[in-house]
């Protein structure tokens, strides 16, 4: 047997000489092969390192000028080269939250109707309409959005909540002003489509999970199909369903075509919702190629750090939950 | 009576939250049909053969998005030269040689998380590393931010579909005498051959419509360049540039070159799931 294996992989020649041969190139082969998937392996961990420290370095003189003030400074002055991170680290945080408090109950509806009500025949179809909501290049939501969401949303949605909520205190501040249609409101809502597919497929795959016997004896027992899903499948899932959210959320954060198109840049901490803002990842998009000087195009990449360092904790904590469901799943 | 009521109250609130989870459905779905529509109604419109054979024009004349398409193929056909084989050799790795290595739930937690990174702090590490040391913008740098968005993508799936490779047939292999290096190559590569096809079309879908890695490395180019050395245009750029226009012109071409990315990226996305789902029913 070996000895046909040797002929046909390591030439002709069967003696015992032959025979080593052969064996010492299999080993040399097999030497090369291993090393070089260990080195592409090794080469994505430097992958991250490289980002990480590429982006510490090249936000090194914005933050020697400014040093913890970047953090705290609200004003962002490309002539005076003051720069401050907030109002972009507060935009990226109300537009991700606008979009997390309407995509998680949609994605985990969808979810739902997926795993427990829809026919069978209809499942993939319909699951993969929702999935493809994830291949439209977030350019496409953009263009979208600018064109024809915000016109749309600036005739009816706004005029409608601002006359709604006009006499009740607390909330006519935060949907006060004009209705511009762009700004922080327009791009959280255009967060909130672009997550649904993530946190649905997620939540989908945890759901399936659930072991049928647990709720077959839960309908057994009269619960109705809500009272399963409430008590049973997703106490079962809660890790899983958190860490798609976690998912969902680390795609928010870092979007940035959707809402550069529809945030309106404008640097500034409105209480309205209604009004422009910016986001960090829009702020680079916008004005990276611009930046003259380098202190500004420093400031710029000390934002990408700081987008980065948020979304790698949020991305980290996701991935950490999803791995302690999958070990359970496993066991 | 009384128990009667709860039921009925459990009942309805059931039919409730139930019908609310057909409603999100039916608004997930309105979404999607809501923006193809969108780029129908207003690309289609654009859609002529001088698209494809004229230059990106001036601004208020007519033209086309040739050059933008083109370089647009050729940035992504770099990314996954690039991308992908240094994705299935480190995928090999971690399923193969390192499956029961300590590196390896290390290396693919990083890999998750590059997997999701934003997309625009690859842009930038990419200006950082590459376009700051040669001095300008150029396609090369193009292409390689548009492999680090490929390498994720294709150790996962390399990763996942040999871990599907049945032990029988590596054991079967090295019975027989062969090295591991010819196992995996001849076998282990080609029972899992769909699955990493699919990954490599899936990767392709991802970059073909992204924009902001593009931005500050393959930047574009308003004319017609195949220099790998200098800025290309490309469509997603283009689009960017173009729709933020006050030019009818070119505002309907970012529509037709919308409209031609996303039915692109969508082709490729159910052939790749129409792929694995040949792989996996067999």
């Amino acid at each position: 047997m070996t000895e046909a294996a040797l002929q046909s992989m390591g030439g002709t020649r069967v003696g015992e000489a032959g025979r080593e041969n052969a064996l010492r190139r299999f080993t040399i082969g097999d030497a090369i092969f291993r090393n070089a998937t260990l080195i592409a392996a090794l080469g994505v961990l430097v992958l991250l390192g490289g980002v990480i420290l590429s982006l510490v370095i090249g936000s090194l003189p914005a933050l020697r000028t400014f040093g913890f003030g970047f953090l705290t400074n609200q004003s962002w002055n490309p002539v005076t080269e003051k720069f401050g991170a907030v109002p972009a680290i507060y935009g990226t945080i109300v537009t991700s939250v606008i979009a997390m408090v309407i995509g998680i109950p949609v994605s985990l509806g969808i979810a739902i109707f997926l795993t427990e009500l829809c026919p069978h025949a209809l499942r993939r179809p319909i699951g993969t309409a929702i999935e493809l909501l994830a291949g439209i290049p977030s350019i496409i939501y953009g263009i979208w959005g600018l064109f024809v969401f915000a016109p749309f949303l600036q005739a009816t949605i706004q005029p409608w909540l601002i006359a709604a909520f006009a006499d009740v205190p607390g909330f006519n501040l935060l949907f006060a002003g004009p209705p511009y249609g762009i700004g922080v409101f327009t791009a959280g809502l255009i967060l909130a489509i672009m997550v649904l597919p993530f946190i649905t497929a997620v939540s989908r795959d945890v759901f399936v999970t659930v072991p049928p016997v647990v709720k077959e004896a839960a309908y057994g027992l009269g619960c109705t199909t809500w009272e399963v899903v409430r008590k049973v499948v997703l106490p079962y899932t809660r890790v899983g369903v958190i860490g798609g959210v976690m998912l969902g959320l680390g795609r928010a954060l870092g979007e940035t075509m959707a809402v550069t198109f529809v945030i309106g840049n404008a640097h500034r901490i409105a209480p309205s919702l209604l009004a422009p803002g910016t986001t960090i990842s829009a702020t680079i998009a916008n004005e990276f190629n611009e930046a003259s000087g380098d202190l500004y195009t420093s400031s710029l990449i000390s934002l990408g750090l700081i987008l980065f360092v948020i979304t790698f904790f949020v991305l980290a904590a996701a991935r950490l939950m999803l791995m302690r469901l999958e070990k359970k799943a496993g066991k | 009576m009384k128990s009667m009521a709860l039921y009925g109250r459990r009942r309805r609130s059931s039919a409730i939250t139930m019908g609310l989870s057909v409603g999100a459905t039916a608004f997930g779905a309105f979404w999607l049909v809501v923006i193809l529509a969108t780029l129908l109604w207003n690309g289609v419109g654009g859609l002529s053969l001088s698209v494809f054979t004229s230059m990106t024009p001036p601004p208020g004349s007519a033209g086309g998005l040739a050059n933008a398409i083109v370089g647009s193929v050729i940035l992504t056909i770099m990314g996954v030269a690039i991308g992908t084989p240094v994705g299935i050799l480190a995928g090999t790795y971690m399923a193969e040689y390192g499956r029961y290595s300590p590196l390896t739930p290390v290396i693919r937690f990083v890999n998750d998380i590059l997997l999701s990174a934003p997309s625009i702090v690859v842009g930038l590490f990419i200006y950082e590393i590459v376009v700051v040391p040669m001095g300008h913008f150029s396609a090369w740098a193009g292409g390689i931010a548009l492999a680090m968005l490929v390498i994720p993508v294709v150790v996962r799936t390399t990763e996942d579909m040999l871990l599907l490779v049945p032990n029988t047939l590596r054991e079967a292999t090295a019975a027989l005498g062969a090295p591991r290096w010819r196992m995996i190559a001849s076998v282990a590569y080609r029972a899992a051959r769909s699955g990493i096809i699919t990954g490599v079309l899936l990767a392709i879908a991802r970059i073909t419509g992204e924009t902001a890695p593009l931005l500050f490395t393959a930047l574009s180019n308003q004319f017609w360049s195949l220099n790998p050395n200098a800025p290309m245009a490309n469509l997603p750029v283009t689009i960017f540039q173009f729709a933020l226009s006050p030019y009818a012109e070119w505002q309907q071409l970012a529509w037709t070159g919308a409209l031609i990315i996303t039915f692109a990226v969508l082709t490729l996305n159910v052939v790749a799931r129409f792929l694995s789902n040949i792989g996996t029913s067999k």
